[in-house]
């Protein structure tokens, strides 16, 4: 981004949202070199004003944002360098939403016009990324071609990578000549022998290494690189997929090791591995986390450095809203075929009209927040939310693909997760085990918060013992979430209701059909 | 003389491509292919054949049982 550019998109910002979550751990947390701090949070937090500035708009690095903003990713990095026991590189299916997998590959050319043309359409886009389905470092000259393309064409779009780290350490200049300021690195140990049982080997300087030599040279590569770009300034995630009984009980150690280079944010992803995807750890049957087991690590880590909980482990062509995927819309065809004008004004202007919802919606829940001051309560309670983004609980029961998840304390309210389920209205009538479906994903839940909800589900959701509550359709999500949960106080005061611990909750596995 | 590609297993992700010291290899739209002429099974270039070592499926990158072993030509 030019540096007028980003005057412009300053200007642009009548009302900075200010806040930080309250008495919770973490937000306070102060790291060694001032980089921490509540990005993944509500808003700006104690974040330093450029990293907030980096991160506002970037539904991938703000949990804020990603109720407002798009990504897109294209999917130009075909050829990879190392192997993971998560990763089938066989399997490309239209139907299948994880990494690694793309319906179609993309020259840098083809990849640049889908970029102006999505951004065209859809002016909540701000971030195009690079994530496979191989490794774009890797594939260096389609990937950085692939940006130089559009840094010259759409200077306002946010350019970002997510690599294994392997190659890391030769690129990072490049990385930062181009601007890139987001890469993502996937770690998911610091110990070689952790690793020997997540990558089987890895291709390095012309040769195959195996075992935990080839951990080793990874996760060397990785920090090293990890280190260099946070000593440029450029901001660094890291994700780590959990693997029970593998790395479960070491990501704390990969959290310290991670926070004390520099890293700015940590996502702790669910492993995915359903038998039908063909990976190793699929067909040994290795199992992913429980959703309580997952929100357990990343609250433990929480102290530490920020938790990202938003990542919905997208596909290397995704495009739209973190949870929607509007790819099969701009098919390599229909691009073709489109007339592509970039419209930055009419962008601009969308922009404009977002940081003013986000404004209000943080101001109606920090109001609202106060009416829990002098609050005394142990009590924590989870609620899930049916919303098509904006912040507010606009989606049908019925309709929903997944429910975001939101915790309420006297501390405050915060995101904690999503839980992808199946449509629970399928060709017209409900079946009886979509209902179970849902009620699997949110048995942690005391609450789920929808726009509407049929009779028949609001039975079976009462009889599971979670509430549906319909009575705030519309309503800011946060804001809702803390009226909700004062009047929840007050219910098991006066005798009403009986707090009971929820049980745990399964996180879904297998395809979001988008 | 020369590795060969199973098109049938080839996912086509252009790993080989790059790694090929001959140049040797081109990107199909279902698979790469190896242009025997130029395969030179890597001797004196690299320890181990690139394509082979660089591939994501295994038994992808195999010995063309067609022609002599390039070392003992």
């Amino acid at each position: 981004m030019e540096p007028g550019d980003r005057k412009a998109l300053a200007q642009l910002r009548v009302l900075q949202p200010v806040s930080s979550q309250s008495g919770k751990a973490g937000c306070g947390s102060k790291s060694g070199n001032g980089k921490s701090g509540c990005g993944s949070a509500a808003g700006q937090g104690d974040l330093a004003p450029e990293i907030w500035e980096k991160v506002e708009n970037h539904p991938c690095y703000s949990e804020q944002a990603h109720h407002h903003y798009a990504r897109m990713h294209v999917a130009v990095a075909p050829a990879c360098n190392i192997q993971c026991n998560y990763c089938n590189r066989k399997y490309d299916c239209s139907n299948e939403s994880r990494p690694g997998v793309v319906s179609e590959r993309l020259t840098p050319q083809q990849a640049a016009k889908k970029a102006l043309a999505v951004a065209s359409a859809i002016p909540q886009m701000t971030v195009l990324g690079i994530a496979g389905p191989g490794d774009p470092l890797a594939n260096p000259e389609k990937t950085f071609g692939t940006f130089e393309l559009v840094a010259q064409a759409a200077p306002d779009i946010k350019l970002c990578l997510s690599t294994n780290g392997l190659m890391l350490p030769e690129y990072v200049d490049r990385i930062q000549s181009l601007k890139i300021d987001h890469v993502t690195i996937t770690i998911n140990m610091i110990d070689p022998r952790v690793g020997a049982e997540i990558y089987p080997w890895i291709f390095f300087n012309h040769k195959r290494y195996t075992g935990v030599e080839a951990a080793r040279i990874l996760s060397e590569r990785q920090l090293l690189g990890l280190e260099m770009l946070t000593a440029r300034g450029i901001l660094c995630k890291v994700n780590s997929v959990m693997i029970p009984g593998v790395n479960d009980h070491h990501l704390a150690a990969v959290n310290k090791a991670v926070k004390q280079r520099g890293a700015f944010l940590h996502n702790i992803m669910p492993l995915i591995s359903a038998p039908e995807h063909g990976t190793v750890f699929g067909l040994r049957g290795q199992r992913g986390p429980t959703a309580q087991e997952l929100k357990a690590l990343q609250d433990g880590c929480e102290g530490e450095m920020n938790m990202m909980r938003h990542c919905r482990q997208c596909r290397a062509d995704a495009v739209g809203l973190l949870g929607e995927d509007r790819s099969a819309e701009f098919t390599t065809e229909k691009i073709q075929e489109m007339d592509v004008t970039y419209d930055r004004e009419q962008r601009l202007a969308y922009h404009e009209r977002v940081d003013l919802q986000r404004s209000a919606a943080e101001a109606a829940r920090k109001a609202e927040l106060e009416t829990l001051a002098g609050e005394h309560s142990r009590i924590s309670i989870l609620i899930a939310v049916a919303t098509k983004g904006g912040g507010r609980i606009n989606e049908h029961f019925g309709h929903a693909t997944e429910f975001q998840v939101y915790e309420v304390g006297v501390g405050g309210v915060k995101f904690v997760g999503h839980r992808r389920v199946d449509h629970y209205c399928e060709g017209g009538y409900a079946a009886e085990d979509s209902l179970e479906t849902v009620v699997r994903a949110i048995n942690d839940c005391v609450a789920v918060f929808v726009a509407r909800i049929g009779g028949c589900p609001r039975e079976g959701l009462k009889a599971a013992g979670i509430e549906p509550v319909d009575r705030f359709g519309l309503e800011y999500i946060e804001q809702s979430a803390i009226v909700y949960y004062r009047e929840y106080l007050t219910r098991v005061r006066s005798g009403e209701i009986k707090h009971i611990e929820r049980g745990d909750a399964d996180i879904r596995q297998g395809a979001l059909i988008a | 003389m020369a590795y060969k590609i199973k098109d049938t297993t080839c996912i086509a992700c252009g790993a080989c491509v790059c790694e090929c010291p001959n140049h040797a290899i081109s990107s199909q739209d279902f698979a790469s292919v190896i242009d025997p002429a130029k395969c030179t099974e890597c001797v004196g270039f690299f320890a181990e054949p690139q394509c082979v070592s660089v591939c994501p499926i295994p038994g992808t990158c195999i010995i063309n049982q067609d022609l002599p072993r390039y070392a003992a030509v």
